[in-house]
């Protein structure tokens, strides 16, 4: 009987997959999949409810309301960081539940195997996802590459010798040597690499509860981890190529800490907000590129005002999203749909790239080396090859932007000084304030 | 290798084709909310400790770890689907 509840909430599981295809029909994917996970945690009650203490159902509760309270008050700009969180209780979790059955029960060697298995990539989620977190407050900085590269190698061969030999390591051992892995992973890499990051520990917190499945036999455990490992290798994937690099390139860490040469030979051409209201006055088609920087300025609000004049005045307005904006993947198109902006209007880089040639005025917001022509020209550059949107084809660009900084990757951007490009410096936000309000006195 | 053993993997195997094939067709408007809803199918290892949690209530430290296991996968679960939903809601009204 519990075992067909459990393939009934499997198959629900996977249906909520299917409906998730679909921006409308996927607030009914989400609740397909809750169905499913209450299914299976009643299944696995048995109706011995009787058997769980207080203390047991006490600590359900207090962790079920701290989840609510959490996730009603978390900004979507803070999205990254409350997945990068749940990544790492996930993988705390299994590798929680490994190291008690590790440690009360006689388990035959392949289930034996697969706990410490399950109990090192959970213990490794867990510590790299809380340093991911840090990072992307901005608490971690630079740290010494060839130390922590060199020191996390010699855990990554102590880790696997322990694994391998048969030698009985008692497990706490091995439990703090994946912490430390964990740490010195993820502590160099940084910045705009996160979203490969923040994916490949979704996809690590999901193969650790797969793991933790064979170890107590629970069919659904697997098929939700399956499920769960899939979609951040996915992810992990189509950041990684988003980029051009490959996952071992970003796990190296240390990318864009290279001194390069970021001279630009002449001044950008500096405008000001009533220029730009007037300039867009007279666009018929205008594309917005949003990028990190919209999303620290929490510019979203005026993103949508300005959204709202451009349309009054019968000028069409686009989205262009590249793969990797923002700290996490799809973290603009929640900002955006936060703002009621249609997701009909948001493209995607293989969509839009065509039309920027037809394109009046690109305007670009708090983003650079994902418009930067370097990578398709300069085979030197560390961003060569990787998918830019190509915004420098457009009639004309305006570039929202504080300073003339580098981006992530730590080069110039020939754009900003194109004859065609247009340099607002300004906070996102309060930049685009301005060009709503000259609007209202063009 | 038991037969059992084997069972498991080949369901394994397949799981991991169906996600990996359903997943890919979802657009990248919804990834942010596929990540924050895997992060509540995660929680899945809440059964985990449901099934063991009965044979440690003798021993302290291990009971104590089950539950420490058990809280966070809950956080997983509600908090997940409760900000998926959030989320998707905005999505929603646009149509």
């Amino acid at each position: 009987m519990t075992e067909s509840l459990y393939l009934i909430s499997a198959v629900l599981f996977i249906f909520a997959l299917k409906l998730f295809s679909r921006p409308s029909t996927a607030f009914r994917a989400n609740n397909l999949a809750i169905g499913g996970m209450v299914l299976a945690i009643i299944s696995a009650f048995n109706l011995k409810f009787a058997d769980y203490d207080v203390v047991f159902y006490l600590v359900i509760l207090v962790s079920a309301g701290l989840g609510v309270v959490v996730s009603n008050r978390v900004q979507m700009t803070q999205m990254p960081e409350l997945v990068g969180i749940f990544n790492g209780l996930g993988g705390g979790a299994s590798g929680a539940i490994a190291y008690v059955e590790l440690s009360n029960s006689t388990l035959v060697l392949s289930d034996f195997s697969v706990a410490i298995f399950s109990m090192t990539i959970g213990v490794f989620t867990f510590s790299g996802s809380l340093i991911a977190v840090a990072k992307l407050r901005g608490k971690l900085n630079s740290f010494n590459a060839t130390v922590i590269n060199i020191l996390s190698g010699v855990l990554l061969v102590g880790v696997i010798t322990m694994l391998t030999t048969k030698i009985d390591y008692s497990t706490e051992y091995i439990i703090i040597l994946s912490l430390l892995l964990g740490i010195t992973r993820v502590v160099l890499i940084g910045g705009a690499d996160m979203p490969v990051v923040i994916a490949f520990l979704n996809s690590l917190s999901g193969i650790a509860a797969m793991a933790a499945g064979f170890i107590v036999n629970s069919i659904i455990l697997i098929i939700a981890g399956a499920l769960v490992g899939a979609s951040g290798i996915i992810l992990t994937l189509l950041m990684c190529s988003a980029m051009n690099r490959t996952i071992y390139q970003v796990l190296k860490g240390g990318f864009g800490t290279t001194k390069i040469n970021n001279e630009y030979e002449k001044d950008p051409i500096s405008t000001s907000a009533e220029d730009i209201a007037i300039q867009l006055s007279y666009a018929d088609s205008v594309v917005i590129v949003p990028g990190y920087g919209m999303a620290v300025a929490q510019a979203q609000s005026a993103v949508k005002e300005l959204t709202n004049t451009l349309k009054s005045k019968n000028i069409e307005v686009k989205f262009a999203i590249h793969p990797v904006a923002g700290r996490m993947p799809g973290h603009m198109n929640v900002l955006l749909a936060e703002v009621d902006i249609d997701y009909e209007d948001m493209f995607t880089l293989e969509d839009i790239n065509s039309e920027f040639s037809a394109t009046d005025v690109v305007l670009v917001i708090g983003a650079n080396d994902v418009v930067n022509p370097l990578a398709r020209t300069d085979e030197d550059s560390p961003i060569y090859g990787m998918p830019i949107l190509d915004v420098d084809m457009a009639k004309q660009v305006v570039v929202i932007k504080r300073s003339m900084s580098p981006g992530y990757a730590g080069i110039a951007n020939p754009l900003f000084i194109e004859e065609n490009t247009k340099m607002l410096f300004a906070d996102a936000k309060e930049g685009l304030e301005n060009i709503v309000k000259s609007f209202e006195l063009v | 290798m038991t037969e059992i053993f084997l069972y498991t993997l080949l369901i394994t195997a397949m799981a991991s084709f169906i996600g990996y094939e359903l997943i890919s067709k979802i657009p990248q408007t919804l990834h942010t909310p596929l990540m924050s809803g895997s992060n509540a199918i995660s929680g899945i290892t809440l059964i985990a400790g449901i099934l063991i949690y009965p044979n440690v209530v003798d021993d302290v430290l291990l009971k104590t770890i089950v539950l420490i296991g058990v809280s966070f996968a809950t956080m997983n679960i509600v908090g997940g689907f409760s900000v998926t939903g959030r989320i998707l809601e905005m999505f929603k009204k646009n149509d």
